[in-house]
């Protein structure tokens, strides 16, 4: 069909969706909704990935075996003998929820003070600088901290390592997790470097939480005659607990995962569950970046993926823990 | 005064004397942080300084990681390549996701994806190393390129976070206005919405290549880390800077540990640079006060 001649014919776009979509906003759409999938597909595909890699293994020396037993001594593997598993990796669980356990006694109190006394107490043009100071923290890259933590921690520690061999490792029943000697490579210092990255992450989290508590409860606390400690307690402290315990929480999740700088620490120690934590241990992380690229033996490399699948698994339920919470207290 | 008054007197000072000491106590904790950072900070400087030369960062590591000398100027070269690339791949991928975030995204699908944006955070970056391995490497062999992967996934939630929140900060009257003057969504979002929002978003990103700087045991996995030559294709293994400051840290040799420091305190300039640097974007930023 043509227009009659001499006719002007409006040009009318046409509307409704179909431009719309031609005009590329259909189409932009459904582009940012893929790109945001890619944030769950790359979750889903690692959980599968890893236990697909880890699948010979599993099913070579069964499922939980990896659990009962904490010796890895992958010289002993053929490729025949399915038991015992050479591979047991309750060592390095047990190193670490050791090594963050020890992480988190230490770091929490301190980042709670931290940021209870940068919003609370510090003088108002310093509250910038230092909120800055301690995320700094947070940016010291992990293999700077653990070679730091060889060469400067190590030394340091010394003192309070053979402090702690000589007087708790002294007391019955508890002194088999203290005993000495203390030669500096341990899940102690570990847990010491793992503190210290962990802290700037609680404290930035408890910042946030500390800030937005309601100005109206310090005001009448303070209109009270609280002092600025107990208005801090009062209206500060007490309504954020949740959330102070979510943060912590996320801050466990990072120390559990945490690699280079607990490897470089830590001893590598692999053999059996060292009770004591000025001794050389190993944790889930740290075992598969010292032996990944050097995975020879039979079902080896197969039971590093067994590792970092049960890491993954780890991670994935602490971190969702913590979320939550988080985002229940934010609701508040 | 009656003895009640001084009653209350004696138990208002008491309070006002344990005010003051929690106080001082916040003093000391706050102080001591202060001081770990000074001490890891000038630690990473002495060292770095008096190990620190000029051919650092022209000359590769000798052949030989007991000799003295030589540099990590490949690993340098390595990192820019594979976190630029990752970069590459992460910048598009989080902003469109987080354009999505902030602009379209209502209901279950999107809580969703950004409640697993921060669980993606929290994942170990030996798991995304372990992954890109067993998606990448085995068929193609370690790269710079796996690396890039691998830094990618470590990226792409940070910058989505980032800039969510730097998207949200933008008053609605601006999308209104352009919206009421017949400008559509998409125009909305990328003429008006990510221009106002953009040196927040910057401040994101820098803080993200910053991250990726300093990863190492994702790359463990990955790029493996090439120590012999200067390698500049990205499809073959590659040295980072990270990697050699690990290889020589752990290496025994004095002469090695001597490069590490050279190369530790390279690393920690170049992040502190990045994250001064998008602290500065981010004051100038209109929208992020």
């Amino acid at each position: 069909m043509t227009a009659q001649a001499g006719v002007d014919v409006p040009v009318v776009r046409p509307q409704g969706r179909a431009t719309r979509w031609l005009g590329g906003d259909g189409a932009f759409r459904v582009a940012v909704t893929a790109c945001s999938a890619v944030v769950l597909v790359t979750i889903v595909a690692m959980v599968i990935f890893l236990l697909v890699q880890g699948f010979d293994a599993m099913r070579h020396y069964g499922f939980f075996s990896f659990l009962t037993t904490a010796r890895w001594a992958p010289s002993e593997a053929t490729a025949t003998s399915s038991s015992p598993n050479p591979y047991g990796i309750l060592q390095f669980i047990y190193g670490t929820l050791i090594t963050s356990l020890i992480a988190m006694i230490l770091a929490v109190p301190v980042a709670v003070s931290v940021a209870l006394y940068i919003t609370n107490f510090a003088p108002l043009r310093l509250r910038r600088g230092l909120s800055s100071l301690v995320d700094l923290l947070a940016a010291v890259p992990s293999v700077v901290y653990g070679f730091w933590g060889i060469f400067a921690l190590l030394p340091a520690l010394k003192p309070i390592g053979g402090f702690l061999a000589s007087t708790l490792g002294k007391v019955p029943v508890i002194g088999v997790a203290f005993s000495g000697p203390y030669f500096g490579y341990s899940y102690f210092a570990a847990g010491v470097v793992l503190a210290i990255m962990v802290l700037p992450i609680i404290a930035a989290v408890c910042r946030e939480i500390f800030a937005t508590t309601a100005g109206s409860w310090k005001e009448a606390a303070t209109a009270l005659g609280a002092t600025r400690w107990e208005v801090a307690m009062v209206a500060v402290y007490r309504p954020s607990r949740t959330g102070i315990l979510g943060a912590s929480i996320l801050g466990l999740g990072r120390a559990l995962g945490e690699t280079i700088a607990v490897t470089m620490v830590i001893g590598n120690y692999v053999l059996s569950i060292n009770k004591s934590i000025l001794g050389q241990g190993a944790t889930m992380s740290s075992v598969i970046a010292n032996e990944f690229t050097e995975a020879v033996e039979p079902f080896h490399l197969q039971a590093l993926f067994v590792v970092g699948f049960w890491l993954l698994v780890v991670a994935l339920v602490v971190n969702i823990i913590a979320r939550r919470i988080v985002a229940a207290q934010a609701a508040l | 005064m009656t003895s009640l008054a001084i009653e209350i007197e004696a138990y208002a000072a008491k309070r006002r004397r344990r005010s003051a000491a929690a106080t001082t106590g916040l003093v000391i904790v706050m102080v001591g942080v202060l001081a770990v950072l000074a001490w890891v900070l000038l630690y990473v400087a002495v060292q770095g300084f008096s190990a620190l030369t000029p051919s650092f960062f022209v000359s590769n590591p000798p052949g030989n990681p007991s000799a003295v000398g030589g540099g990590f100027a490949n690993g340098i070269l390595g990192s820019l390549i594979v976190v630029g690339l990752a970069a590459l791949i992460a910048i598009p991928l989080g902003i469109l996701a987080a354009i999505y975030l902030a602009e379209y995204g209502r209901g279950r699908w999107s809580n969703a994806v950004g409640f697993f944006t921060d669980v993606l955070i929290g994942i170990p970056t030996i798991v995304t190393g372990a992954f890109v391995y067993s998606v990448w490497v085995i068929h193609f062999g370690f790269s710079g390129f796996a690396g890039s992967l691998a830094l990618a996934i470590v990226m792409l939630p940070l910058i989505v976070r980032t800039t969510t929140q730097m998207l949200k900060l933008v008053p609605d009257s601006l999308r209104e206005a352009s919206l009421a003057l017949g400008a559509s969504k998409r125009k909305t979002v990328t003429r008006i919405v990510l221009p106002a929002a953009l040196p927040g978003i910057i401040t994101g990103l820098m803080l993200a290549v910053a991250r990726a700087m300093g990863e190492t045991a994702p790359l463990l996995l990955t790029a493996l880390g090439n120590d012999l030559f200067t390698e500049a294709n990205p499809g073959k293994r590659m040295s980072t800077l990270s990697l050699q400051i690990f290889d020589n840290a752990i290496s025994g040799f004095k002469s090695g540990q001597a490069r590490a420091w050279a190369g530790a305190l390279t690393l920690v300039a170049i992040v502190l640079v990045l994250t001064f640097a998008a602290r500065f974007f981010a004051r100038r930023s209109r929208v992020a006060q």
